[in-house]
């Protein structure tokens, strides 16, 4: 594998970073921003811009298509891969072909897909923010909802006999053979940023190197919907959300079996 | 080229859509439209085309949603339940205004229905199968060889108006066996595809390309939301204006016009040759376009006292159309699929059954 670079940003913002007068990430504390900009930071660092093709389909993470200044393309709730899978049959490889998808985009209506292209080896990467909930909806049970926690249609809790456990996406993707890439990480403080960033650059890289699926997963805050102050968020994804969701590379393979 | 072959209706779908130069084909296994994905397996990867079987029909069309973005001419086919999984994103190629062509060979329902021939889902391909009330041009051919010619158009179509095209056959067609005369059509230019999503180094001037359906985020680049439906619906309007086909068969001095499309309206055209024999004046009209429907022809015929009789293998959809072209000067008859010879699946409207209709009604 090629060896990553560290460069660090120390000012200012990357250059595909759109600057508008008025912020588009609506709450304060949302982290969807903080994912736009690692990637910003990680296409250009990459220098593939010019090739790169973005899918979304339902999360609040669509703002994406406006700040992150690369082609999209926008379609229905869940089907991010099967369009991103088009993309790179079609450009017979040479576009560089990513979601960025939701918990419940990816792993509720989106599952389908994205199991069979982790198992076919499609070569696309997944980008897919877990904030244990449908935010956009205003905060429903989601499949990464943990055991316990409330939301508005799990109001007594999630049940394990009722609802039964979280579904954990990174874990699940490292144990089929079409994956070259699968890992957590958080953005709850410097280090995890790095960690994280180092996550989804290495994902792409896999994707040039022509090696199999990469899935990227990033546990985020949904202060609205936790009702809690963005403080508060950081230190609930410290002390609840990473304990039931462990960070780190789950596979990291040079080549598929 | 001109080529002639022996070959069912199904594969004509395939050489249609390979001299249209249609580049990808992503599919699902349902009866009665098998033969359609075995061709293009066979045929599109020895020609450096993309075949690509997909794990679902839901994921079939959003593949081909993908690919029509990319800016290549991509299609799929299914039937029954299969139509049913595409319609969610049939609605999203309407609203993002993407060209693709979608075959529906269409067979018994509802639920699993049958896997044989029927006309059943007449409305769903004319009336906006899924959400939001799009519209999309449906293509009705009636023999193999028209299968192919109208799977070129199709191509034309869906690039000429940046909308989705439905090719709607069915099972009798699909497996239908005819001498097939395999041709290029030509029909005129075509704008220029500078909207397609593929990397910014793609535009001269680095420029940002996106594809999307969810206007309530970006109207981009209308200013608002009902600025954008306007857009739509002034397409929609110029397709009902210009792109109505139809045959119309006998017609000129007919008191009695018969109503079909599909395998149906060639059972019609020997039930028509029966009663012209015996000097019964029955003449047909036989929908090319589903929707935009021919509904002017009806019209004028009703004007001149024409009554209709409608003939389908459903429990009676195509008729709606014949009764909402007229001022209600002149009777409609329906002969439906209960006319059809057995109870069985694979019952069939016999032509005999369609001549004795025309007898007691004139």
């Amino acid at each position: 594998m090629r060896e990553v670079v560290e460069r660090k940003l120390v000012r200012g913002y990357p250059k595909l970073f759109l600057r508008l007068p008025i912020s588009l990430v609506p709450c304060s504390g949302c982290q969807h921003g903080v994912v736009f900009r690692l990637l910003c930071e990680v296409i250009e660092e990459l220098d593939i811009e010019g090739r790169t093709v973005g899918v979304f389909g339902a999360s609040c993470g669509n703002v994406a298509s406006v700040l992150v200044q690369v082609d999209w393309i926008g379609g229905p709730h869940g089907r991010p891969v099967d369009i991103a899978t088009a993309i790179k049959r079609v450009s017979w490889g040479e576009a560089i072909a990513f979601t960025y998808q939701g918990d419940g985009d990816s792993l509720a209506i989106g599952i389908e897909s994205t199991i069979h292209a982790a198992a076919r080896g499609e070569r696309i990467t997944v980008i897919m923010v877990n904030n244990g909930n449908y935010g956009t909806t205003g905060g429903q049970m989601a499949p990464t909802t943990l055991i316990g926690q409330k939301t508005t249609t799990s109001p007594r809790g999630r049940d394990v006999k009722q609802e039964g456990y979280p579904f954990y996406g990174a874990e699940y993707m490292a144990v089929m053979k079409g994956v070259s890439y699968s890992a957590r990480g958080a953005l709850n403080n410097p280090g995890n940023c790095e960690r994280t960033k180092k996550y989804i650059k290495r994902a792409f890289q896999k994707q040039i190197d022509d090696i199999g699926f990469s899935y990227v997963e990033i546990l985020s805050a949904c202060p609205p919907d936790w009702h809690l102050s963005p403080l508060e968020c950081q230190k609930r994804i410290e002390n609840e959300v990473i304990p039931a969701f462990p960070l780190g590379e789950f596979k990291n393979v040079d080549q598929l079996e | 080229m001109t080529e002639r072959l022996f070959v069912i209706g199904n594969e004509a779908i395939g050489w249609g859509a390979l001299m249209a130069d249609c580049d990808a084909f992503f599919g699902y296994p349902i009866t009665p439209q098998n033969e359609v994905a075995e061709w293009f397996s066979r045929e599109f990867p020895e020609r450096g085309k993309v075949f690509f079987q997909a794990t679902s029909e839901t994921s079939a069309v959003n593949l081909v949603y993908g690919a029509a973005a990319y800016g290549v001419r991509v299609m799929t086919s299914t039937s029954g339940p299969g139509w049913s999984l595409m319609q969610e994103t049939m609605s999203h190629l309407a609203n993002a205004e993407l060209p693709a062509v979608i075959v529906l060979v269409q067979r018994g329902g509802p639920g699993m229905g049958t896997t044989r021939h029927s006309q059943m889902d007449y409305f769903t391909a004319t009336r906006c199968g899924g959400h939001g009330g799009y519209k999309n041009i449906v293509l009705c051919p009636d023999s193999v060889q028209e299968t192919h010619d109208l799977m070129q158009l199709a191509f034309y179509l869906a690039d000429k108006y940046r909308n989705p095209v439905v090719v709607l056959t069915d099972a009798l067609i699909g497996m239908t066996m005819e001498t097939l005369e395999v041709k290029k059509a030509e029909f005129g230019p075509l704008p220029e595809k500078d909207w397609v999503v593929r990397g910014r180094a793609r535009d001269k001037d680095e420029k940002i390309h996106i594809v999307n359906s969810s206007q309530g985020l970006f109207p981009w680049p209308y200013p608002n939301y009902l600025t954008f439906l306007a857009h739509l619906d002034e397409k929609y309007k110029e397709m009902t204006n210009t792109e109505v086909r139809y045959e119309a068969h006998r017609v000129e001095d007919a008191e009695l016009i018969l109503v079909a499309y599909g395998y149906v309206a060639g059972v019609c055209r020997e039930a028509l040759d029966m009663a012209r024999s015996q000097g019964l004046k029955v003449g047909m009209v036989r929908p090319i376009t589903a929707w935009p429907f021919p509904n002017q022809i009806i019209k004028e015929k009703e004007r001149q006292g024409v009554d209709f009789l409608v003939v389908e293998d459903s429990m009676g959809l195509l008729v709606d159309d014949v009764i909402a072209s007229v001022e209600g000067q002149s009777e409609i008859h329906l002969l439906n699929m209960f006319a059809r010879h057995s109870p069985a699946e694979m019952g069939l409207i016999f032509p005999e059954r369609v001549f004795e209709e025309i007898r007691r009604l004139l």
